[in-house]
């Protein structure tokens, strides 16, 4: 434990740019939002490549007190941050990659009226995001997992006057809200039983209790609502539904914080409560049969959507899934690898994706794209790379972490790898059909619409005017080349398992699991899984290849031929639908019955009214005693007088 | 032969009873006051009654004092109704209503 003065900057930083924009930014040029906006998150950035500069595995980990907070007896808990090899993993990503989605925002979004508040916001996010990741026990993370949430739903509900994006950012808060209610619940139990949030002692604790394999206790429970705060964040079945609506946002703010960076907080989560885990098989075996089924489920999702975004918001749910299926195998660092390439490939497609939305004037519908590969080159090249690295082509980034859960996974159970297999070719065939849709063929576009065009702000852009589809300028392009060149060369870093070995020392047991399977099964069988995931993603390819650019309307015949099956696929497995029927409408209906008419109408209101109105009546009647004829007054004190005597009289008078 | 007690005692329940009637009906101040005095003095005669009965002297004592302050009153009492009557013209009480909303 080395103590770090400097560790506190990092989050605080970015803090202090929302702060300046969101205070000053009405007033500010865009300039000057601009500059404070990449100053501060650039700082944080700096920052933290000095940190991982200085980063000695020996002195790991580095810790640094800020303030007291909580003190009560023996309970302590404080603002304190903290750095590891995990922590130092997670900073570098959502720093640099933070970085270069706001670099990429100032070109999306200038024209837009909320300029200062989108800058705000992001910087806003990477305060709470950065928090999260350097926090050093679970109450500090929990409140960079709420202030994301709350960031989330800010920028998701950017465009606060489309009802539809409105709507988005609140289902995106309310659903996170019931994974962090699973969250709090294992806060409280930790609280409990080991009397502390500080994840020293709270693992320090954990170690020296046996692992739960005879039956269900204390750990498997914890377990599994760390597990449901984890769904929620990081959209896995049951609480996935939020992130295919949460598009509704501004295209960087999906790159950035739904596919890169928030939703892998519960893969870092549920990483960083190794401990826990490993001595809770059963909660490992549900994290991976969620993280396996929300794979499989999301990728068939994938297939039928038509807009752009939504299908990598399926990819990304699936995606996620893959980690959580390596944290449940006991593969942490494998879905930690996987969350580092998946944030550069799937935010550059997001970004990419971005482009070409901004390059064919707010258009997100695939069907009406087409062709943008001569008009939109740099942006065509990008993707594709994205593309080929989230399929697992080698020797691009997808490949090494994907190969690696896919192995890991196979390791614990062949089911959890054939569905993992069968996932890829899907992610493959459906990635491809994005490309082969959107840049292949001829553009199937509006022609030219007039210079600013009236319902320039009807979709996903920023009202300005547009003539046939561009290429985006630099300041949107450079991101993405940069993110492409990540893509590329990202997954080197986990040759020869140098990732798993730098964060060994996080996740000693996992580690030490990891090592005994690798001994177990030979090499051959290694290269044969390879050989496998690299053929299915080929044969992805292929099939989109055939479906999509030889023979476009062979779909549509195919569609048609598969019918209820590919309206229920088309119609997302009426999840939502099912979600209104089974959980939406009995709550609000028993809410209108029960807690408004009943008991707010009812009761509380009904208290107050008829107190009043009581009192009104009573005072009604009482009033005419009181009416200013001085003779009625002596009559009541004559009439009083009287009942008194009267009283002594009959009751007679004792002493 | 010697009155008994109570029939003071209803006599002077009595003029009380009349003094409280007078009071809450009549209308003009003169009466009353009349009708105050008439209650003054039905606790007066009580009070005599008792004194007697009981052989106290305290009594008594109080009735004179209940007649000194009825004295002082009536004479207040008066120099207010003829300054009444010198403003308002008028006797009746529901007239004299100026202090009333």
């Amino acid at each position: 434990m080395t103590p770090n003065p400097y560790l506190w900057l990092v989050p605080i930083l970015p803090l202090a740019g929302a702060a300046i924009n969101g205070f000053l930014g009405r007033r500010s040029s865009k300039t000057a939002i601009t500059a404070i906006a990449l100053v501060f998150c650039g700082a944080s950035f700096l920052l933290a490549l000095v940190l991982a500069a200085g980063f000695r595995s020996a002195s790991a980990p580095y810790y640094f007190d800020l303030a007291h907070w909580i003190r009560s007896g023996t309970f302590q808990v404080d603002f304190s941050f903290y750095l590891d090899q995990l922590s130092l993993v997670m900073l570098l990503v959502v720093t640099g990659v933070g970085f270069l989605i706001h670099i990429y925002s100032i070109g999306y979004m200038w024209e837009d009226d909320g300029f200062y508040r989108f800058m705000a916001y992001l910087n806003l996010f990477m305060f709470f995001m950065l928090t999260l990741v350097l926090a050093k026990n679970y109450l500090v993370m929990f409140i960079g997992w709420e202030g994301v949430g709350l960031a989330s739903y800010l920028l998701v509900g950017f465009w606060f006057t489309k009802n539809s994006a409105a709507s988005a950012g609140k289902k995106a808060f309310l659903v996170n809200r019931i994974g962090d209610f699973g969250f709090l619940i294992a806060l409280f139990l930790m609280i409990k039983h080991f009397g502390s949030l500080d994840f020293a002692h709270v693992f320090a604790a954990v170690r020296t209790l046996p692992a739960e394999t005879a039956g269900a206790g204390l750990l498997t429970a914890i377990g599994l609502l760390l597990m449901v705060g984890a769904a929620g964040k990081s959209a896995q079945i049951p609480l996935y539904v939020w992130l295919p609506d949460a598009m509704e946002g501004p295209t960087p703010v999906s790159a950035l914080i739904h596919a890169a960076t928030m939703v892998t907080a519960g893969v870092y989560m549920v990483s960083r409560s190794s401990a826990i885990f490993e001595r809770a098989p059963m909660a490992m075996t549900v994290v991976a049969t969620i993280g396996t089924l929300t794979a499989f489920f999301a990728a068939t999702i994938g297939i039928a959507q038509t807009d752009i975004k939504k299908v990598l918001a399926y990819s990304t749910v699936s995606q996620l899934g893959y980690m959580f299926i390596a944290c449940g195998v006991g593969a942490f660092s494998a879905g930690i690898f996987h969350l580092m390439t998946h944030a550069f490939f799937k935010g550059l497609l997001f970004l990419a994706a971005g482009s070409v939305i901004h390059g064919v004037g707010g258009e997100q519908d695939m069907r009406k794209m087409g062709g943008l590969r001569q008009s939109m080159p740099w942006t065509f090249a990008t993707m594709a790379i994205a593309t080929l690295a989230i399929t697992g082509i080698p020797p691009l980034a997808g490949f090494w972490s994907k190969d690696e859960i896919l192995w890991q996974a196979y390791g614990a159970s062949w089911i959890y790898w054939l569905i993992g297999v069968i996932t890829a070719f899907i992610t493959s065939f459906y990635m491809f059909r994005l490309m082969y849709m959107t840049f292949g063929g001829d553009y199937r576009g509006a022609s030219p619409q007039p210079a600013h065009a009236p319902d320039a702000h009807a979709h996903d852009d920023h009202g300005h005017g547009h003539g046939g589809p561009h290429e985006s300028p630099w300041v949107m392009l450079g991101p993405l080349v940069v993110l492409a060149f990540l893509s590329l060369v990202g997954g080197f870093v986990g040759y020869g398992n140098r990732f798993e070995h730098f964060l060994a020392p996080v996740f000693q047991q996992g580690a030490a699991m990891v090592e005994e399977t690798s001994s177990d099964s030979g090499k051959g069988t290694e290269t044969l899984l390879m050989g496998v995931s690299i053929s299915v993603a080929a044969l992805g390819w292929l099939l989109a290849y055939l479906l999509y650019s030889r023979r476009p309307q062979l779909p549509a015949r195919i569609a048609a031929s598969l019918g209820g099956l590919y309206q229920a696929v088309v119609h997302k497995y009426y999840i939502d639908e099912l979600y209104a029927v089974l959980f939406v409408k009995p709550l609000i209906d028993g809410s209108t019955a029960i807690l408004w008419h009943g008991v707010d109408q009812g009761v509380i209101d009904a208290t107050v009214n008829n107190t009043a109105t009581a009192a009104r009546e009573v005072s009604d009647q009482a009033r005419h005693m009181q009416s200013g004829n001085l003779r009625s007054y002596a009559g009541w004190v004559a009439a009083g007088g009287a009942v008194v005597i009267a009283y002594m009289v009959w009751m007679g008078v004792t002493h | 032969m010697e009155i008994p007690l109570s029939y003071y005692l209803v006599l002077s329940g009595i003029l009380f009873t009349c003094g409280v009637l007078g009071f809450l009906i009549k209308r003009n101040i003169i009466t009353i006051f009349m009708s105050i005095e008439l209650m003054l003095n039905g606790v007066n005669l009580s009070f005599v009654a008792y004194a007697a009965h009981w052989h106290a002297l305290s009594g008594q004592v109080f009735v004179f004092f209940v007649m000194v302050v009825a004295a002082a009153e009536s004479a207040v009492g008066l120099a207010i109704i003829i300054a009444v009557y010198r403003t308002r013209e008028t006797l009746n009480v529901d007239q004299v209503n100026l202090l009333k909303l």
